[in-house]
């Protein structure tokens, strides 16, 4: 069998769920090709060609590829779908837009989302919030699957692929008009080490910048944010961390003034070491994390930044 | 300018799934069961395009249970004009639901289809883009701002990275994002007159379309718990355990 992973990109850079988009392709097939999608983006393909175990990159481009447009993405997708058992998308909010496309047109049921490969038709994926795991087994001859990537380590380097174009496509009926996107020279939230994430106790757009992301710069860290902190316009949507926004699951996670409400935790709870700085003792996020702080963050986040200067971060 | 909105009837928000002794899925006896959070935005945009004069009628429509019935009334409450219920006995799988709601669209020829962008009991993030797909229609998912021009809808999208603003021919379908609105609650004289609006009643049969499962559920598992840590006394305290953890 083989399988066609299709790759995480920004048209410059190959993101870090590509590689472990891989890792749970290879626990179906050795055949895995990386197709890219985008425009003027053949260092994404080069990148990808490195990749340990992939047998074959795809370069499709076009304009609207490169904006990411769902209608043309599924169709590039799908000229290729012939050859193919399985079709792997990293399940970023991009990969879902058009993943379940493919599968509509294929005739096939999608499977989301999923945390484990158990043979070659049965796979794990969390449902209701990740308060519970569902494995399913697909009768589908073909599969399109959207990959977790947080539940798989990152195939490595080492490979060296060829490097082939196929053919892009466009979208008739939608037309790319706008984008704004957050720059930032922090890691990316989904693939950081540590992530800082800050919540309504922030109070405004001023304190959240004030707070949380010098901390976050000192510890090299991603900033993230819960819903109720993105919702009043103290941190962009991009940082909204939960079942509705990016999953994440550093080394380290620390919260500031979050609650633990059962849709943060669902983007947050596999983390390895979690850190809570709450003033309610009772705030349910002292459930689920290792090191708790009961603590006004006014002082308690200066404090830190004191302590981490003293053990020489 | 007529509207579609698809609602599903799910476990409350609020309400923490828990997994069966018999691990055959949730238990859902004697939960709480509410719409689901992303649909009731989408009613509410349907509703604002109505009274803005953009939408003639908003039509709801739910594939479920019998009591799926009352997910449709609080649509109305909220403003929909009629509902259609397509009951089902079996819990259907994205694909099955799409092919339904792609017939009736056929049957209701909509210039627009508004739904939730993610149900939060499947989780699936699916249903919207391959209705899009089936129908041929454009797609505008995960929307934060939607502004109706005519024959084009301009959409502004929460993406990787940041946001994403699209021109989409009508008709289309569009998915609707947390920050889109916020639904507004229904007034009691707005739940008494919902009560008088047509439901039309219809089975998964009337319409024909294949809706065989192509997954199996094995089994449904909790998963592993995170028990609480412990409390540090300052952050003096929580730098040294963290560098004795070794992730900092
Ligand atoms: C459909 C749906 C999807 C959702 N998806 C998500 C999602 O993806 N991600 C997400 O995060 N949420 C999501 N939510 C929202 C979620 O239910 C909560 O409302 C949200 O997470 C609360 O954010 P918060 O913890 O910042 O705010 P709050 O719950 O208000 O908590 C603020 C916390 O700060 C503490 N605090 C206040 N002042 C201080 C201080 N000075 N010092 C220290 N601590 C202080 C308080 O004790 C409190 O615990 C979703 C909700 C719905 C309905
Ligand atoms: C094997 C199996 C077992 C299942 N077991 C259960 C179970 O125990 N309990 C249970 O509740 N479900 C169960 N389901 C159903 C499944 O979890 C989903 O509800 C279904 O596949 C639709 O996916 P979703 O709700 O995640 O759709 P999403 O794609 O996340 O939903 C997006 C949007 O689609 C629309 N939509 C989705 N479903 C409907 C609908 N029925 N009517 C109208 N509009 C709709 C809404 O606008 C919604 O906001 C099961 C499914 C399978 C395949």
């Amino acid at each position: 069998m083989a399988v066609l992973v299709i790759a995480d990109n920004d048209n410059a850079h190959l993101r870090d769920g590509t590689n472990k988009t891989v890792t749970a392709a290879l626990k179906l097939s050795g055949d895995v090709d990386v197709l890219v999608l985008g425009k003027g983006a053949q260092a994404v393909a080069d990148a990808a060609a490195k990749i340990a175990g992939v047998r074959k990159v795809l370069l499709a481009e076009s304009d609207a590829l490169g904006h990411g447009i769902a209608e043309a993405q599924a169709d590039a997708v799908l000229a290729l779908a012939g050859g193919y058992d399985a079709i792997l998308v990293p399940a970023t909010a991009g990969g879902k837009n058009f993943a379940p496309r493919i599968a509509a047109k294929l005739d096939v049921a999608p499977i989301s989302d999923i945390v484990e490969v158990v043979s070659a038709d049965t796979f794990v994926r969390p449902i209701y919030a990740g308060n519970a795991l569902e494995t399913v087994q697909s009768s589908d001859a073909k599969k399109v699957i959207t990959v977790r990537p947080t539940a798989f380590a990152a195939a490595g380097e080492g490979g060296s692929a060829a490097v082939e174009s196929v053919s892009g496509a466009d979208a008739a009926k939608t037309r790319f008009v706008s984008e704004e996107m957050v720059k930032s020279d922090r890691p990316e939230l989904a693939a950081a080490k540590i992530v800082v994430s800050g919540g309504r106790a922030m109070g405004s757009a001023e304190e959240f910048q004030a707070v949380i992301e010098p901390l976050a710069d000192k510890l090299g860290a991603a900033v993230g944010a819960s819903r109720a902190a993105v919702d009043a316009g103290y941190a962009p949507n991009d940082y909204q961390v939960g079942q509705t926004g990016k999953v994440v699951a550093p080394a380290l996670y620390i919260a500031v003034g979050i609650s633990g409400a059962i849709q943060h935790l669902a983007g947050m709870k596999d983390s390895k070491v979690i850190v809570a700085i709450n003033k309610d003792a009772d705030a349910p996020i002292f459930q689920v994390a290792d090191y708790g702080l009961v603590a006004d963050y006014k002082s308690a986040v200066p404090d830190l930044m004191s302590a981490l200067t003293a053990a020489g971060k | 300018m007529k509207v579609l909105v698809p609602v599903k009837r799910v476990i409350d928000y609020n309400v923490k799934a828990r997994v069966k002794a018999d691990q055959t899925g949730v238990d859902l006896a004697n939960v709480k069961m509410s719409m689901n959070p992303f649909c009731e935005i989408a009613v509410e945009e349907a509703v604002r395009l109505k009274e803005k004069g953009v939408a003639t009628e908003v039509v709801i429509v739910s594939i479920g249970p019998a009591q799926a019935q009352e997910t449709i009334r609080t649509a109305l409450a909220m403003g929909g004009d009629r509902g259609i219920l397509i009951t089902s006995d079996a819990d259907l799988e994205p694909l099955a639901v799409a092919k339904l709601l792609k017939a009736v669209v056929a049957e209701e020829q909509p210039g627009l289809v508004l739904m939730g962008k993610q149900a939060i009991d499947g989780d699936n993030n699916a249903v919207g883009q391959m209705l899009s797909a089936l129908l041929d229609w454009p797609q505008a998912t995960f929307a934060s701002a939607v502004e109706i021009a005519g024959s084009t809808a301009k959409v502004t999208r929460e993406v990787d990275g940041g946001l994403q603003t699209l021109d989409v021919d009508l008709p289309a379908v569009i998915t609707a994002d947390l920050r889109l609105n916020e639904p507004r609650y229904a007034s009691l004289p707005n739940i008494m007159k919902a009560k008088k609006k047509e439901i039309a009643q219809k089975t998964v049969a009337d319409y024909g379309v294949d809706v065989a499962p192509r997954l199996t559920v094995v089994k449904v598992t909790e998963p592993a718990k995170r028990s609480a840590g412990i409390k540090v006394e300052s952050a003096a305290d929580l730098v040294s355990k963290l560098t004795t953890a070794g992730v900092l």
